[in-house]
């Protein structure tokens, strides 16, 4: 596993070969998020944010069988079509990888200590969370579950 | 008990600093009761704490409600919902 906090962009390329040796890997599924429209700084709470993305790793480790993963967030001064995040997963057959690709992308938008702070002409605003991405994560909740603090 | 605050994102910037050390006084033992004594502080924090703004915590870096306890040397984070990804 691979959980990586960087000012610098990536090589998605790269990250999914990275994943993809020794010969049990079937399917790998990968997820790019980018910057859309805004230029923007991501400002993140060290320490907590890789400890957070770990933890959600680790229960997508628990719901599916993975051989690996790699989680890349960028922070800093971002512009339109900036790579932002890259979740790539590894694991023998699609229907894991797909499934926790989603799942872990869906937690770190909830979960994982990040805020943007958009930059128009002449103001900077911070980006408001979305209950549709509780919502999200919240549909991978076991019923009775715990609900996301 | 002195505990670490840290603030990040729009509540660092409407309280003009990223974290301070506080000595709290006994009654304080709960990240709910910590956030009523900040917004007693009148000010940028009464601005901040005493609304009804939705504020997340984490204790020791993991994200916590606010009921959880908090203990001496504690590092207590408050922050706005999370936008990243």
């Amino acid at each position: 596993m691979k959980v990586s906090i960087q000012q610098q962009d990536f090589d998605l390329n790269a990250e999914v070969r990275g994943i993809s040796g020794g010969g049990k890997v079937g399917a790998v599924a990968s997820f790019v998020g980018l910057v859309r429209d805004v230029p923007m700084t991501l400002e993140h709470y060290a320490g907590m944010t890789e400890r957070e993305i770990g933890k959600i790793v680790g229960q997508a480790s628990e719901r599916w069988k993975l051989i690996d993963v790699t989680v890349i967030h960028r922070y800093g001064e971002l512009k339109p079509a900036d790579q932002i995040v890259l979740v790539a997963v590894a694991s023998a057959h699609r229907g894991e990888a797909f499934a926790a690709c989603e799942f872990i992308m869906d937690y770190l938008k909830t979960r994982a200590p990040f805020w943007k702070k958009e930059h128009r002409a002449g103001s900077a605003e911070w980006v408001e969370a979305k209950a549709s991405d509780d919502t999200a994560a919240e549909r991978w909740d076991p019923p009775g579950g715990r609900k996301t603090g | 008990m002195k505990i670490r605050l840290l603030f990040f994102a729009s509540l660092r910037e409407q309280l003009g600093r990223s974290g301070e050390e506080v000595d709290l006084p006994s009654g304080v033992t709960t990240v709910a009761a910590l956030r009523e004594h900040l917004g007693q502080r009148g000010g940028a924090y009464g601005k901040a704490f005493g609304g009804k703004a939705l504020i997340r915590a984490a204790v020791n870096q993991d994200m916590v409600q606010p009921s959880a306890r908090i203990e001496a040397g504690d590092e207590v984070a408050f922050f706005p919902p999370v936008t990243g990804g």
